[in-house]
């Protein structure tokens, strides 16, 4: 197991209908590293992460986590195994309060002992611990998703787009949070188009054109290939 | 909150145990207290599936009606004890509802019309002229034999207990906490750990054994019955207006919409059937109109918490 990387996709690919969204991503990640996932509109970063949380399921290749095969296997289970999420779109219980959302995770997610209390503060939620999550801002939304995943204590953590819409001082509160959660040995994918935010918390990313893998290194490096300037910008 | 633990529930079945065995004592109609408690149970039964999960069984009364039948050709074609006959009904029932699984795969309106669709087609083929040997076909089974309206109306009783007693489980258990939230996001549910097709289908299968057991009851009390009394489609519609009455979703909500509407249903319905119709229907649309979740979310919106 220890040769062996947290997480490796190997020819993932997706397709809908005739629509092929991922056409053989291949990339492995180990714990605590964060690794950004950046592409333009369309190129496959959701689906990605909606494959490895098992959202969606997988036509083509294999995806391994610890050494197993993960493919095919329902969500539940993979949080259970230390795989979960974030939602581009934020998804709380509406109708329950903070704190429970957390406790459901809690308690459902296979980590019991799971302090409530201390994600809550962790996610600079514990002030409306007893508010309806409806009630929450979008932003306020995000990190209770993001509160949700870490109460299942998780090994590895797909964030989708959780910078969009926040002041240059939320940004650099989360990157600190995002930080924290890799030295703590979790490992980080994160789907993102702000690029500052992700030069300053990734050491390496994966860029995406069209369903396939265009480049996997430094952002400065991606900035410099043709490929990349040529997906983005078109050319 | 929810850490009030068993106690309400405690409660509650105990004084509808109390209730139910007073009553026959203070008001001689027996047959229509049964009645009521069928409708009660009826009721509760669904508010499990609808009130827990959001899937709104319109064919309710097909479990009910299968219950009814496993029950009488049980008592017809075995030696077994009544009672075991009643179980095998909810048996039944469940058996019924496994082979309906599938349909908890769609949601919303379209899962209601295909239970609603199965309920008739249970209809049709028990009263098929071609099953008159088994089923009785359109002339229905009798099992007057075993005629016993004490036995069968405490029968009736510990169902109604056991309803309650598991619409209070879902209500204050982390099973319920579970169910109350896949109900509201089943993606974020199943990523919080939740194995959302695993309770899903505990509940469909709990709920539908409910209305078998009480069909199978309702048979033995009746003892003689045709299908259209045990499938008739106004069980599924009373059952569904009890409950959004009520208020869907607790655990008193239910046998507080069920008791009154039966009760008024019997004032009116009886002396003045028309008039009963047309306050029937006054009543749907003023409660669509002002009190979508039920006469207990008067007392929700002032922030008392309705068990």
């Amino acid at each position: 197991m220890s040769s062996e990387p947290l997480l490796r996709l190997d020819g993932v690919g997706k397709a809908f209908g005739g629509n092929i969204v991922l056409n053989r991503l291949s990339f492995s990640v180990e714990p605590g590293e964060i690794v950004g996932l950046v592409g333009p509109n369309g190129s496959g970063k959701t689906t990605a992460i909606n494959l490895i949380s098992g959202v969606h399921r997988a036509d083509a290749g294999t995806i391994r986590f610890q050494g197993r095969p993960v493919q095919g296997l329902a969500p539940f289970r993979l949080a259970h195994l230390g795989i979960n999420r974030t939602f581009q779109v934020p998804k709380p219980f509406r109708e329950m309060g903070v704190r429970e959302n957390i406790e459901v995770a809690a308690h459902f997610g296979g980590a019991r002992g799971m302090d409530a209390d201390a994600v809550l503060a962790e996610i600079d939620l514990a002030g409306h611990a007893a508010i309806m999550a409806g009630g929450l801002t979008v932003n306020q939304q995000k990190m209770l998703d993001l509160g949700r995943a870490l109460a299942t204590d998780p090994k590895l953590l797909l964030i989708d787009e959780i910078g969009a819409g926040l002041n240059p001082s939320e940004l650099g509160a989360i990157a600190n949070l995002l930080q924290r959660l890799a030295q703590r040995g979790i490992a980080l994918i994160v789907v993102e188009h702000l690029l500052d935010f992700l030069n300053r918390i990734t050491n390496r990313v994966i860029v995406l054109g069209a369903g396939r893998m265009l480049f996997e290194g430094t952002l400065k490096a991606a900035s410099e290939n043709p490929d990349v300037v040529a997906a983005f910008i078109g050319g | 909150m929810r850490d009030r633990g068993a106690w309400p529930g405690i409660v509650v079945v105990v004084l509808l145990a109390v209730v139910f065995l007073i009553l026959p004592h203070v008001y001689g109609n027996q047959s229509l207290l049964f009645q009521m408690m069928t409708f009660v149970v009826l009721t509760q039964g669904l508010n499990l599936l609808y009130g827990f999960t959001g899937y709104l069984p319109f064919g309710y009364v097909g479990f009910f009606g299968a219950g009814a039948y496993a029950t009488s050709l049980l008592v017809l074609h075995t030696d077994l004890p009544v009672i075991a006959c009643v179980i095998g009904g909810g048996i039944g029932s469940i058996v019924i509802a496994i082979i309906l699984g599938p349909l908890l795969r769609l949601s919303g309106a379209y899962f209601s019309i295909a239970n609603l669709a199965a309920s008739q087609i249970m209809f049709f083929v028990v009263s098929n002229g071609n099953l008159s040997k088994i089923t009785g076909g359109p002339y229905g089974l009798k099992i007057d034999r075993v005629y016993a309206p004490e036995a069968s109306y405490l029968t009736m009783l510990a169902i109604l207990l056991l309803a309650t007693g598991l619409a209070a489980y879902f209500r204050a258990s982390r099973f319920g906490l579970g169910l109350r939230a896949m109900t509201q996001d089943p993606v974020s549910a199943a990523m919080a750990g939740i194995d959302v097709v695993r309770q899903r289908v505990l509940v469909w299968l709990a709920s539908a054994g409910i209305a078998g057991l009480a069909g199978g009851t309702y048979a033995w009390n009746l003892s003689v019955f045709y299908p259209d009394a045990v499938f008739t489609l106004q069980i599924s519609v009373f059952a569904i207006v009890f409950a959004l009455f009520g208020g869907v979703g607790t655990v008193i909500g239910p046998i507080i919409g069920a008791a009154s509407l039966y009760l008024l249903y019997n004032g009116i319905g009886i002396s003045f059937p028309q008039g009963f119709e047309l306050l029937y229907g006054a009543l749907i649309v003023l409660l669509v109109l002002f009190l979508p979740n039920g006469v207990s979310s008067l007392l929700t919106r002032r922030g008392v918490r309705v068990f």
